[in-house]
């Protein structure tokens, strides 16, 4: 273990900032974190023990006891329960003769559950040490835990069944599908790497942003922050040394996007950082990748090295003197709330994914406290189209406020869940019909933190105007229950996600899971649903978006589904409103004296 | 010399240093803002969101807030309160707090904001969560089901060497404040005292030591918290 520990530390300098690289190469070594490696991990950084503990029990892949020689984690989001998860957890319990949450006793297998993995278009799907398992069957999972068992390999376990596309490059070999059902103009259609870097070194960096600017191009994550202007910002800001970040952290449940683009058009997001980076003036650029995506990270080297070898990154890109961008990618480990960009930074700097207070903003104290953009994969896309084809025609795209296109995940319930660009202002209607969707009781529009909407209004166009969206749309048909199914499931998403700093988050998202767990078991009163809603009012005052968006699946499906709320609530003695089951608490107590 | 600014609070013209943290140029101006994360010195959090207050018109966290020139700053709208007082009750339905039995009653943060803010029941659930106590540290006792995770300790208490003593553990509603044995290893009786002071409730106290001051005649006891700088 010493050897280990003190090798990998010194591949990374010794640099407590790179913590994350350092225990993410450490546990691929030793399998897990135990009390001992942290402790020679802390001194060989010359850094207290309880420093890198804190990083790593915040992230949920980090594991501080061993996990098994094959560790299952299987999705346990809406979608994946909608396509059979319960069935496939009890095959694999049954097989491997342990529950989830721990090891085998024979220490083969470990089962765990985890969030969104980005499949929901291929669901029930799990990741078995980094590689992905597709639409998994209590069959499949029944043969897996035997193949383990018989001493099979990962990539006999595997298969050779690879994916379309890029899914089945040598160096990806993932059993994934793209699914991608309607190519647009930014993202999807045929590209020329390095053509737009060629241009955009005859350009000032004025002009670039001038162009992105009059583009109107908005960030893609769902905040929809003026691209141009952040730039501006970056650049102005004083100091030599500035980052340009690439979040690549999907983590909202239902969106799997970024993952379609990083696998069929990674050169078009490396061209799209190099360019900010010209814009910005930075040298750096970094690729913040969900550690879920893991397996694409040869592939992405590989693509990295071949543009560094045609002049596209590195030294002198595009012949230009002086311009100098490189790339390197960073793993995150399991934490939704670093999607934030303020928290990927933190993350990026090795430590907990708790996002910053702000003032001051990433562009002028990011990564290091030096001036950073964050953009969104989608957004750095856009861009390299912009500057190819101009602002004129990126504005003949989409609506009055909402310029271009906009990558969508849908799944769900419908015929043809996947990928599908369209410019903005499509309506939620004609997803529907694209996906192939029937009897459609409800769609949730830009995932848990977005919103819960019903058939009226299924008129409403995807547009920073009306539905802003990240990009998820998940279809809930007719046969599910809203509130166990959905609702519950979001909840407690974002409980386990918070990262515990501010108190409306870390308590009260916990505090709304129980009164929603009391109202479906047909308990709930009038005043728990009123509470819930003035809970609303509350969790508007944390610091980020996920403190602040916690409640949203509550509170918009009690906004547009409350007779769905009013159906359960307990209907007994109208004067009076139970928090809890009295007959069944007193059961026992009956049954003494009936006995007596 | 420092420059001074002007700026607004509650329609009251008030003066500070530029650059100010809102919360002490509150209270200079004759200003009570609560705080309960926020403690003097040490690096403001933002956690706990009781200092949230409206910077023209926007909710800020007044610890994590630099005044300038002109800023208008409301501290004390019906919403706020109500936000603030809920704040308190939350972290009451969240922790298992027993006034009566510790060692902080009468100092104790959380229970001094909880009386002026009039707290009786919770409107809160209470998660009645299974927390340690922990005692293994030859100083200090760490009682867990009082902790408010404010992070004072994280932020301000250094060894000797400079390194930090507390760090948090996991997250989200499972969150932890941790002690490393190696850098608390030889603290002082001094440091120890300063833990247990800057932890605005119980959940720091010095071994084989307390109740110096009997309950009734504490800080809180005798003067509400804030009424120093506002009634």
């Amino acid at each position: 273990m010493d050897k280990i520990v003190t090798a990998v530390i010194k591949k990374y300098g010794g640099d407590e900032t790179r913590l994350m690289d350092i225990l993410i190469d450490i546990q691929d070594e030793l399998g897990c974190l135990s009390h001992e490696t942290t402790a020679h991990i802390a001194k060989a950084l010359g850094i207290p023990q309880v420093d890198v503990e804190q990083t790593i029990s915040f992230y949920h892949f980090f594991a501080r006891e061993p996990r098994g020689k094959f560790t299952v984690y299987l999705n346990d989001s809406v979608v994946a329960e909608f396509c059979g998860r319960a069935a496939v957890q009890a095959a694999f319990e049954a097989a491997a003769g342990c529950q989830f949450g721990a090891v085998s006793r024979d220490g083969v297998i470990g089962l765990f559950h985890t969030a969104c993995i980005g499949m929901s278009d291929q669901e029930p799907a799990a990741l078995i040490n980094g590689q992905v398992f597709t639409k998994l069957t209590p069959a499949r999972a029944q043969e897996l835990v035997a193949g383990m068992r018989a001493g099979q390999t990962l990539e006999e376990l595997k298969g050779k069944k690879y994916g379309d596309g890029e899914n089945a490059n040598p160096r990806v070999r993932a059993l994934v599908e793209n699914h991608i059902r309607r190519r647009g103009v930014m993202v999807f259609d045929a590209y020329q790497p390095g053509a737009a870097l060629r241009k955009v070194v005859t350009m000032s960096s004025g002009e670039i942003i001038a162009m992105v600017k009059a583009a109107s191009v908005r960030g893609r994550g769902g905040a929809g922050f003026p691209t141009g202007m952040k730039w501006e910002f970056a650049r102005k800001a004083p100091g030599d040394v500035k980052y340009i970040f690439c979040n690549a952290d999907e983590g909202e449940p239902g969106t799997f996007k970024d993952r379609v683009i990083l696998t069929e058009h990674p050169q078009l997001v490396f061209e799209g950082m190099a360019i900010a980076g010209y814009a910005v003036g930075a040298r750096h650029g970094i690729l913040y990748v969900r550690n879920e995506y893991r397996y694409l990270r040869a592939y992405l080297e590989h693509v990295l090295a071949e543009m560094r070898e045609k002049t596209l990154l590195g030294a002198i890109i595009a012949g230009k003197a002086g311009f100098h961008f490189d790339i390197k990618l960073q793993f995150g480990a399991g934490a939704y709330v670093c999607g934030e960009e303020s928290a990927l930074i933190e993350s990026a700097e090795g430590k907990r994914g708790e996002p910053r207070d702000r003032p001051p903003f990433p562009v002028e104290k990011g990564y290091l406290q030096k001036p950073t953009v964050v953009n969104n994969v989608e957004t750095l896309c856009s861009v390299v189209k912009v500057l190819l084809h101009g602002a004129e025609w990126y504005n003949r795209l989409g609506t009055e406020e909402s310029k271009g296109t906009k990558v969508l995940s849908v799944s769900g319930d419908c015929e043809r869940p996947g990928i599908y660009e369209v410019a903005w202002g499509f309506s939620v209607n004609d997803i529907l019909k694209m996906a192939g969707a029937h009897a459609t009781q409800a769609v949730q529009v830009g995932g848990p933190s977005g919103s819960c909407i019903g058939p009226a209004e299924f008129g409403r166009v995807l547009a920073y105007e009306d539905l802003a969206t990240g990009g998820s749309l998940i279809i809930i048909g007719q046969q599910r229950d809203l509130l166990k199914d959905v609702v519950l499931n979001f909840t407690k998403f974002f409980r386990d996600e918070s990262c515990g700093s501010c108190v409306p988050c870390r308590a009260l998202t916990g505090m709304a899971q129980i009164v929603v767990e009391r109202i479906i078991a047909g308990h709930g009163s009038a005043q728990d649903v009123a509470n819930l809603q003035a809970w609303a009012a509350i969790r508007k005052r944390n610091r980020c978006g996920l403190g602040q968006t916690a409640l949203n699946p509550i509170v918009t499906t009690i906004r547009n589904f409350r007779p769905l709320y009013d159906a359960r609530l307990y209907k007994g003695d109208e004067r009076f409103e139970p928090g809890f089951d009295l007959a069944a608490a007193v059961k026992d107590y009956e049954a003494a004296v009936a006995s007596a | 010399m420092a420059s001074f600014v002007k700026f607004t609070i509650n329609g009251k013209t008030c003066l500070a240093e530029e650059g100010a943290q809102l919360v002490e140029a509150a209270k200079e101006n004759g200003i009570y803002i609560p705080t309960l994360c926020n403690y003097p010195g040490i690096p403001p959090k933002g956690s706990c969101r009781i200092c949230t207050v409206l910077v023209n018109g926007i909710g800020q966290t007044a610890c994590t807030t630099k005044v300038v020139e002109g800023m208008t700053v409301q501290t004390s709208t019906p919403e706020l309160e109500e936000f603030r007082k809920s704040v308190i009750e939350i972290l009451f339905a969240e922790g298992n707090h027993l006034c009566p039995s510790c060692e902080k009653s009468g100092s104790c943060e959380l229970q001094a904001l909880a009386y002026r803010y009039r707290v009786t029941v919770p409107h809160f659930p209470y998660l009645f969560p299974k927390r340690d106590v922990e005692a293994w540290h030859p100083k200090l006792v760490k009682d867990h089901n009082r902790c408010i995770q404010c992070k004072r300790c994280i932020r301000g208490i250094r060894n000797g060497k400079g390194q930090a003593l507390f760090a948090f553990g996991k997250r989200g509603d499972k969150v932890v404040i941790n002690i490393d044995p190696e850098t608390s290893r030889d603290i002082s009786d001094a440091l120890a005292q300063e833990a247990m002071d800057m932890c605005p409730v119980g959940a720091i106290l010095r071994k084989e030591k307390g109740f110096d001051v009997p309950i009734g005649k504490r800080k809180f006891d005798r003067q509400p918290i804030g009424s120093d700088i506002q009634a």
